[in-house]
């Protein structure tokens, strides 16, 4: 099954959380990432996330499986969000499990790191007042 | 002899397009530095990676005919 999937609609935390279960487990760490309503002093209205799909799919499906190797895991997964979002939306979910709760949170953590870093997928913030713009961290 | 390159967030803006067939370009570094040329991109080449085919590859890589090339400016997900 794949780990990391592309979702255009809107993300279920509890719906995501049953295909981890698993007996073996003893910890699961879950993230979600949630649309704020302001970014560096400006309020924000709602957003539009864009990926390219094909590579963002092999990059995140890489990262996944990268931490199954470099964390004790049972299981990891996440989903990312594109389209139209708005305040209070699930922008993307993130859950681990493992035996034990130290793999479980280093996991969640790095994986997040991870994806916002290298996944081809862009953020295109709307203002209140009219104005939008496209994120593009440290250009 | 040809690409077809893809545009994504900014860059599509600026663009005007998703994509368009352009001739086979002598590198990617010279086919970014034409297309930043044409459409004003603001980002330069050291902002950016480049992909070809739906896998990220090195700025050095030569074009091969018919490949989809995409530059990939600084990404904002999560």
């Amino acid at each position: 099954m794949k780990r990391f999937a592309l979702s255009a609609g809107p993300l279920d935390s509890a719906a995501l959380r049953q295909r981890l279960l698993d007996p073996s487990a003893g910890a699961c760490a879950s993230f979600e990432g949630w649309v704020r309503n302001h970014h560096q002093g400006r309020r924000v209205t709602g957003l539009r996330y864009e990926a390219y799909a094909e590579l963002a799919e092999r990059e995140g499906e890489a990262i996944l499986a990268e931490a199954m190797t470099r964390f004790a895991l049972t299981a990891a997964a996440c989903v990312h969000r594109t389209g139209d979002l708005a305040i209070g939306d699930i922008a993307v979910w993130i859950g681990v499990t493992a035996s034990h709760r130290g793999p479980a949170f280093d996991a969640c953590r790095w994986i997040l790191d991870e994806v916002k870093s290298r996944v081809p997928i862009w953020k295109h913030e709307h203002y209140a007042d009219g104005d939008a713009a496209w994120l593009h961290p440290g250009a | 002899m040809s690409v077809t390159v893809l545009y994504f967030a900014s860059l599509r803006d600026a663009a005007g397009r998703d994509s368009e067939q352009l001739p086979l370009p002598a590198s990617l570094p010279e086919l970014y530095m034409q297309l930043r040329e044409r459409y004003r991109f603001p980002l330069p080449q050291e902002k950016l990676r480049v992909a070809v085919d739906g896998e990220f590859v090195a700025w050095e890589t030569p074009p091969r005919p018919g490949s989809v090339v995409a530059f990939i400016p600084p990404v904002s997900g999560g």
